[in-house]
């Protein structure tokens, strides 16, 4: 027990002690708060390579025990444990480049335009990080409202018409879930007696058969909540507009908060329904194949009809999380080193482009816009679409040669064309179907899956579609449109998040690997379960306690 | 006992279910309470009733005796919870209604 274990809680501790030192600094001094804010994000972000290099190099039992952080020092199914592994390591990296990107582009303007934005956004931060590490389902709902109270407050960022609108229907339906959330687990609390993970995986397959319909009910109300979250058809019809109306740096960081649902849906389906000889083993995964499919077409179809940017980027929410749900759905191990991989690629460019977009928009006539867009869109003008705020840098030259450039990126990442990211993440997953075993060209591969393969590329055709048209439209076709006056600071976390999926693409290689130990370590649970059963109570040394 | 519980969080969750269906937003947040209230029972439910039990274990005593700690700590947790997102939602309603100038959720009467 050294002083580097106790990195495994920074990443909640460092969010919650920033954002309520926040809460204490005047809101006139905008650039303390700033400073502060993004100190502590750079942190997190230290902090996040320092475990994911852990965990990359969890090779046994005795270092993924060290991964496992009691809180409150209670051995493990009756304590609250958090575990690092290399899937909530790779999350919570993910988490902290997205809320880098998110926190700088706010601070040309965004961060000024209502009260209390850098306080909510570390509460988000924490949230986000907690519901990665922890190993406790209760924990996990804990971490979800904090999550989620913070995203409500962000969503409201800015005010406006347009965003209280879209924030009372987010509002209503995530609290609908939340109550779904407990109803599921106090089902499965009720039928094992358990809310550790760890615990719950060991004794659901010795669940007798009069009680595994009531597991099974519950596991079911607790996967609708989070897919609820991730946003499968048909749960998903708040997510567009509420995603369209927050500001862009809010729309960047909420980019990863339905990606939350996908992994706590691959965790859990993995974790406990995962082996083979419970009876319960695949529960669940028909239905994130069908509902997957389900959620990629309306996406799709959302993403051809979109006429303004914002809405494109937010059915392009939905058509990853369609893709993910349907890679996990098919239960394969190929499959799923694919899925994280496009997961991470996704993620990044979907981010990015809910931040161009408002650079985009901004040089763009108001009234043209206004007839070229859906009206539940842009119901009313933006109120803080003054230009004002030159002293946080220089204005961008060449602006909508670098802005076309980004774009251009973010339509190949969304299309999966080479040579960027997206093209390696959808190849992957798609070779893994054709090749189920890898190379075996015989075994006949069955009919649906053919379905899928057309399905992911028909998405990835609908996608350069709408962003061409959009793209010819927003670039080449705007005669009267304005130069839009774009700051540096504004324009370099898109760059960031591009640079990222460019690095993804060059090291696809050791990042290929990495998913793949990553996926291995999630197909067989008996690490995990084991490192947190035996993860040795502070102060009581060599005492190993069993369950 | 366990006819009333579950009578009382059939009850709660119908009328719960029926009210958030309904286009107020008083109504919505109304059902969302009752339905929040349901749950609480539902989870206060998983763990067995029992009447006169403590929750707190002590040496010497049978543990038939006890009731189930747990989904006490849990409903506490989601009480305090759900009474502050209903709060923060209350808050949102009334922001909608300034702005819309209408309670109807959708921000505009239907014709």
């Amino acid at each position: 027990m050294n002083l580097s274990h106790h990195l495994i809680i920074a990443p909640i501790l460092v969010p919650l002690a920033t954002g309520a030192l926040l809460l204490l600094i005047d809101e006139r001094q905008r650039t303390v708060k700033a400073l502060v804010g993004l100190g502590s994000t750079l942190l997190l972000f230290v902090v996040a390579l320092g475990l994911f290099r852990f965990a990359a190099s969890i090779d046994g039992p005795e270092a993924a025990q060290q991964g496992v952080y009691l809180l409150g020092n209670w051995a493990a199914p009756f304590g609250i444990v958090l575990v690092v592994d290399r899937l909530s390591a790779l999350m919570l990296v993910l988490t902290a480049t997205l809320a880098i990107a998110a926190l700088i582009f706010a601070l040309a303007r965004w961060h000024t335009a209502g009260a209390h934005f850098h306080s909510l956004f570390q509460f988000l931060l924490m949230g986000l990080n907690g519901a990665f590490l922890t190993g406790d389902l209760f924990n996990l709902f804990v971490f979800f409202e904090v999550m989620l109270a913070a995203s409500y407050g962000l969503l409201l960022h800015g005010s406006g018409l347009l965003r209280v609108k879209a924030g009372l229907h987010y509002i209503a339906v995530n609290l609908a879930a939340a109550l779904l959330f407990l109803i599921g687990v106090s089902l499965i609390y009720g039928v094992t007696g358990t809310l550790n993970m760890a615990d719950l995986a060991v004794r659901v397959s010795t669940v007798g058969p009069e009680q595994r319909m009531l597991l099974e009910a519950g596991a079911g109300i607790l996967g609708v909540a989070f897919l609820i979250k991730a946003g499968m058809w048909p749960l998903n019809f708040w997510l567009p507009p509420a995603y369209t109306a927050a500001s862009a740096p809010v729309a960047g960081i909420f980019a990863i908060m339905s990606k939350v649902g996908i992994y706590v849906v691959l965790r859990l389906s993995l974790l406990v329904f995962g082996h083979d000889s419970s009876a319960s083993s695949g529960f669940g995964l028909h239905v994130l194949l069908v509902g997957g499919l389900a959620t990629i077409t309306f996406g799709a179809i959302g993403v051809l009809a979109s006429q303004a940017l914002g809405r494109l980027a937010g059915f392009s929410v939905l058509v990853s999380s369609g893709t993910l749900l349907t890679a996990i759905g098919m239960g394969s191990a190929g499959i799923t080193t694919g899925a994280l991989f496009y997961l991470v690629s996704s993620t990044l460019t979907i981010s990015a482009f809910f931040m161009l977009i408002e650079l985009v928009e901004r040089g763009q006539d108001a009234g043209a816009s206004v007839l070229a867009v859906t009206m539940e869109a842009y119901g009313d003008a933006d109120p803080d679409e003054e230009e004002q705020e030159g002293d946080l840098g220089f204005a961008m030259p060449g602006t909508m040669a670098v802005l076309g450039i980004c774009f251009a990126a973010c339509g190949i990442l969304l299309a999966g064309l080479p040579p960027l990211s997206g093209f390696v993440a959808k190849f992957a997953m798609l070779s893994a179907m054709l090749n189920p075993i890898g190379g075996d060209t015989t075994a006949t591969i069955p009919g649906y899956v053919w379905f899928v393969v057309f399905l992911v590329i028909l998405s990835g055709l609908a996608a350069l579609i709408a962003m061409t048209r959009s793209g010819i439209r927003t670039f080449w076709a705007s005669m009267e449109g304005t130069e839009p006056r774009v700051l540096v600071i504004e324009v370099a976390p898109v760059f960031l998040l591009i640079a990222a999926t460019l690095y993804l693409t060059v090291q696809a290689g050791p990042v290929m690997r990495f998913m793949d130990d990553t996926t291995r370590a999630l197909t067989t649970p008996q690490q995990y379960i084991e490192a947190v059963f035996d993860a040795r109570r502070a102060g009581v040394p060599g005492t190993e306690v069993q369950p | 006992m366990e006819f009333i519980l579950s009578l009382g969080i059939g009850v709660m969750t119908g009328s719960g279910v029926w009210l958030i269906l309904r286009p107020r937003t008083y109504q919505v947040i109304i059902g969302l309470s009752l339905l929040s209230y349901a749950v609480n029972l539902f989870i206060f439910g998983v763990g067995g009733l029992k009447v006169n039990a403590p929750a707190v274990l002590q040496d010497g005593v049978d543990i038939s005796a006890y009731t189930d700690p747990v989904p006490q700590a849990l409903v506490l947790t989601a009480i305090v919870i759900g009474f502050a997102t209903t709060a923060l939602f209350l808050v949102v309603l009334l922001a909608a209604r300034g702005l819309t100038g209408t309670d109807h959720v959708d921000g505009r009467e239907q014709p």
